[in-house]
């Protein structure tokens, strides 16, 4: 331009768009464009990239909720089953259908059906289908009752189209009588860790996640709120204070895994009959968790108008009457939606609890905070461990678990805050 | 007795001590002329907060102390003394007694244990009527002293006031507790580790496979080298995922803010988090079995020789992309904090919007991108679940991202999660990486910190 600038002493006006203007424009305008697309291409590869994983996920995981099953009659009326309500209502009804020979009775039904070579393609542990079935309602002893049971490991891959080729024909066969099928498996949804995919089941892990969550809630939500409180409200600036506040910033960036190793040395040297116990794994994600909350009830319990706090204090309240009647109701929705979020990443978490213990094979649900738990992303870690084939669509499945989980969560957190979101 | 009935019955201790002062502070308000001091409620309060706050420390005290008193009784007994002397078997053997005993085990599997149960049962029965009987005493004298204490002109709400501001005190002292934990912790076990092996063997050294197997005895301290696994992290946290975050997070944010129309920004926002908010492990699925395989045959169908399945590039590839939404966030606040009056200018001087966002915007924001950048390396290498399901725990010192390498945080679960004792350096190993994991991740935070503190205020 400088040369346009000098020449315009010149009596005419020489066009300031010369030819290598119009050029040095148009290559400017490229890139431009270019710089633009570049921006939108990484937007698109990050969606792409989001719509890939979940997609993944939603079609194996949709293969995980069904599994393999033989249509089995069973004719309970000659089975010789002694259907004693009495009995049937214990807890050891199981049991006592397996002392009166029901395996075999499953075995017998399974032969008559699907023939010698298919009957034995049916899981070992079938059975304890039927007794269950049995014992909600015993009053299909005296009938004949159509099952659908899982089928073996080996048979599932083979309906699949993968494993042994006599699997693959046999699946082909009882396929085209009729006999085998893939049906959706809702005991997916209540049963408990096993060694076989097709046994599989999500309950035990669900129910460890949610009571590691309810301690973790009740330990990290009252300290973290009362922390952020006593912070923003009352705390004197002096060295005491900053230690605190630097506490809990650096707290909210360190590693989780480094508070795995806190629980390792703190909580199970405190507690060693504890190991894998859901109070343990929800101690250590409460220290994670809590500031977290800390930061976010500040920022909840700041955006409070000090006129609100004047208006209290003019009337005759005392500071914690102002702070307990009048700040933390306003502030309460802010507040919720940290710890939602909060709450959110510790279910998420994984490190930590591999680190105390809870990767343990747990085939029970637990029935307390002190029982050996595993819990959801634990229990995908562990699956994803196993090369076995159909592990992997479980694995997807419970994925989809714990992602629908994560987004009633985040829901709950986005309508909270639209909900309560106050401008002052 | 399990802690939470303990917790139960302080909680309804101090709720008859609330029920009980404010009863007597009403019975004042009806019997005497004279004007409450406090309203009845802060009575209340003032006898359940004296019931509650000693019940509850005295739990937490019991159920700390009560499983080794009755440990010590049962050991007094007889039937102990055949116990094998330490080790794994006398824990186990007395694990199951007690299981039994509580009703958690149905039978026992060692023979030994059998004898074990009826001490158990009969000490955690006794000990449980002492805790319970020691929680009503102290209930019942410091309830008996506070109540006693109520007069029509007890200023029982500035007591209670004041004790509630300890409470916001102690709830705020957590988070130094917790650093102190994780420091006392840390420290502790890192210097029994340099206890066995010499810190500058382990800072280091280049050859990293401890063995948990061997004799713990005399380490080998050649074997402890950590040079590798510093590498891994450095090469698949700080190069790889943020070769892809860096670029992809920075370009998002530029776009969002100053490109993309409000419908779309709307839309994306949320979308990004979504990809913040999916938990590591399903990354790490996501890398292992989809990302890596993918990889290995890229490689293959490239020409290269016996790719490994388990590579850097995989675990990295996914990080990145994990941490895009962190660097995005990071990038987009620093540049809406840029003033408005520096971008007018720019493009009324004639600069291309792109032109303005290189030459005026992106450095004005530097400092707020760079602290972001810190921050994200620090979260990628102190990630764990995407690295220790994609990569390995094969200790590997080179710069092909095809080769498997392994982190300070999968050599952490490695080595706790297997079967050795605490005695041995391999597990005390994995505190000396956490204590280095701590204090580097801790720097980079700090660092980041003072950056925009620094370097933000030119602005206002």
């Amino acid at each position: 331009m400088s040369d346009s600038v000098a020449t315009s002493r010149a009596p005419a006006r020489t066009p300031t768009r010369t030819e290598a203007f119009e050029k040095r424009l148009k290559k400017r305008y490229a890139s431009e464009r270019r710089f633009r697309w570049m921006g939108l291409g990484a937007i698109i590869f990050s969606i792409v990239v989001l719509l890939f994983l979940l997609g993944n996920m939603s079609i194996n995981g949709f293969a995980g909720f069904q599994r393999a099953e033989l249509q089995v009659p069973i004719d309970f009326r000659e089975a010789g089953l002694s259907g004693d309500p009495a009995v049937l209502s214990q807890p050891g009804a199981v049991q006592s259908l397996e002392a009166q020979g029901l395996p075999q009775v499953v075995e017998f039904y399974a032969g008559e059906a699907l023939g010698e070579e298919a009957a034995e393609q049916l899981d070992p542990q079938a059975w304890r289908e039927v007794a269950d079935a049995v014992t909600a309602d015993p009053a299909i002893l005296r009938g004949e009752t159509t099952f659908w049971l899982p089928a073996s490991a080996g048979l599932a891959s083979g309906l699949a189209g993968e494993g042994a080729q006599e699997m693959r024909l046999l699946a082909t066969r009882l396929t085209a009588d009729g006999v085998l099928a893939s049906r959706l498996d809702l005991g997916f949804l209540a049963r408990s860790d096993a060694t076989n995919p097709q046994q599989v089941g999500i309950w035990g892990a669900l129910k460890g996640s949610i009571l590691t969550m309810i301690v973790t809630l009740l330990l990290a939500f009252p300290i973290g709120v009362l922390a952020a409180l006593y912070l923003e409200e009352y705390a004197p600036k002096n060295r005491w204070t900053d230690i605190i506040e630097v506490s809990i910033n650096n707290l909210a960036a360190v590693p989780s895994i480094i508070f795995g190793l806190l629980g390792l040395a703190v909580f199970l040297w405190i507690f060693p009959n504890m190991r894998s116990a859901p109070l343990i794994g929800g101690m250590t994600l409460a220290l994670m968790t809590m500031p977290v909350i800390v930061i976010s009830g500040r920022n909840a319990i700041k955006a409070v108008p000090p006129s609100i706090r004047d208006g209290a204090l003019a009337i005759g309240a005392s500071p914690v009457q102002v702070a307990f009647h009048h700040v933390l109701p306003l502030a309460l929705p802010g507040i919720l939606t940290g710890t939602i979020i909060g709450m959110a990443r510790a279910l998420g978490e994984t490190a930590p609890l591999l680190l105390i213990g809870m990767r343990a094979f747990v085939a029970t649900p637990p029935d307390g905070f002190t029982s050996p738990a595993t819990v959801l992303p634990v229990q995908i870690f562990l699956w994803s461990d196993e090369i076995d084939r159909g592990f992997v669509e479980r694995t997807s499945a419970a994925i989809i678990v714990l992602l629908l989980f994560l987004l009633v969560m985040n829901g709950l957190a986005i309508y909270l805050r639209n909900k309560f979101e106050k401008t002052w | 007795m399990s802690p939470l009935i303990l917790l139960l019955l302080a909680i309804g201790l101090g709720l008859v001590g609330w029920l009980a002062g404010r009863a007597r502070a009403w019975s004042f308000r009806k019997s005497g002329p004279m004007r409450l001091a406090s309203l009845p409620n802060y009575h209340g309060w003032y006898v359940a907060l004296w019931i509650a706050i000693p019940v509850l420390i005295f739990v937490a005290v019991w159920s700390a102390i009560a499983p080794g008193l009755v440990m010590q009784h049962v050991l007094a007994q007889p039937a102990a003394a055949d116990l094998p002397a330490f080790g794994f078997q006398r824990q186990t053997i007395l694990n199951e007694a007690r299981a039994v005993a509580t009703g958690d085990a149905m039978g026992v599997f060692n023979a030994e244990a059998r004898g074990l149960v009826e001490p158990f049962r009969e000490a955690i029965g006794r000990y449980d009527i002492v805790g319970i009987v020691v929680a009503l005493v102290i209930a019942f004298a410091a309830g008996a002293f506070s109540f006693l204490r109520l007069r029509p002109d007890f200023r029982a709400r500035n007591r209670v006031e004041k004790s509630v501001m300890a409470i916001l005190l102690v709830a705020s002292l957590v988070a130094i507790l917790t650093t102190l934990g994780i420091l006392a912790s840390l420290v502790f076990e890192t210097v029994r580790f340099f206890g066995m092996v010499s810190p500058l063997d382990f800072l280091f050294g280049t050859f990293w496979g401890p063995d948990p197997m061997s004799g713990a005895a005399n380490p080998d301290g050649s074997r402890y080298g950590a040079i590798p696994l510093f590498w891994g992290t450095i090469f698949i946290g700080a190069i790889i995922a943020m070769i892809v975050a860096i670029p992809l997070g920075l370009m998002s944010a530029i776009y969002l803010t100053q490109y993309a129309p409000g419908r779309l920004r709307t839309w994306v926002k949320p979308a990004l988090e979504i990809l913040a908010g999916v938990p590591t492990v399903v990354y790490g699925y996501f890398a292992a079995l989809t990302v890596a395989p993918f990889i290995r045959d890229l490689a293959l169908a490239a020409g290269v020789s016996n790719p490994s399945s388990e590579s850097a590039l995989a675990a990295g590839l996914v990080m990145g992309v994990m941490i895009i939404p962190f660097v995005s966030s990071m990038a987009d606040d620093s540049i809406a904090a840029v003033p408005a009056a520096m971008r007018d200018g720019s493009l009324a001087m004639g600069a291309t919007h792109s032109e303005t966002i290189k030459r005026v915007l992106v450095p004005a924001a530097l400092p707020g991108i760079v602290a972001g950048v810190m921050l994200a390396i620090s979260r990628a290498i102190g990630e764990t679940m995407i690295v220790v399901m994609a990569a390995s725990t094969a200790a590997n010192l080179t710069a092909n991202p095809l080769e498997a390498m392994t982190t300070v945080t999968v050599q952490i679960v490695a080595m706790l999660t297997g079967e050795g004792s605490f005695d041995h350096p391999a597990t005390l190993s994995a505190f000396a990486l956490g204590f280095v994991l701590f204090i580097v991740t801790l720097a980079l935070n700090f660092i980041a910190l003072r950056v925009v503190k620094r370097f933000r205020e030119a602005y206002e």
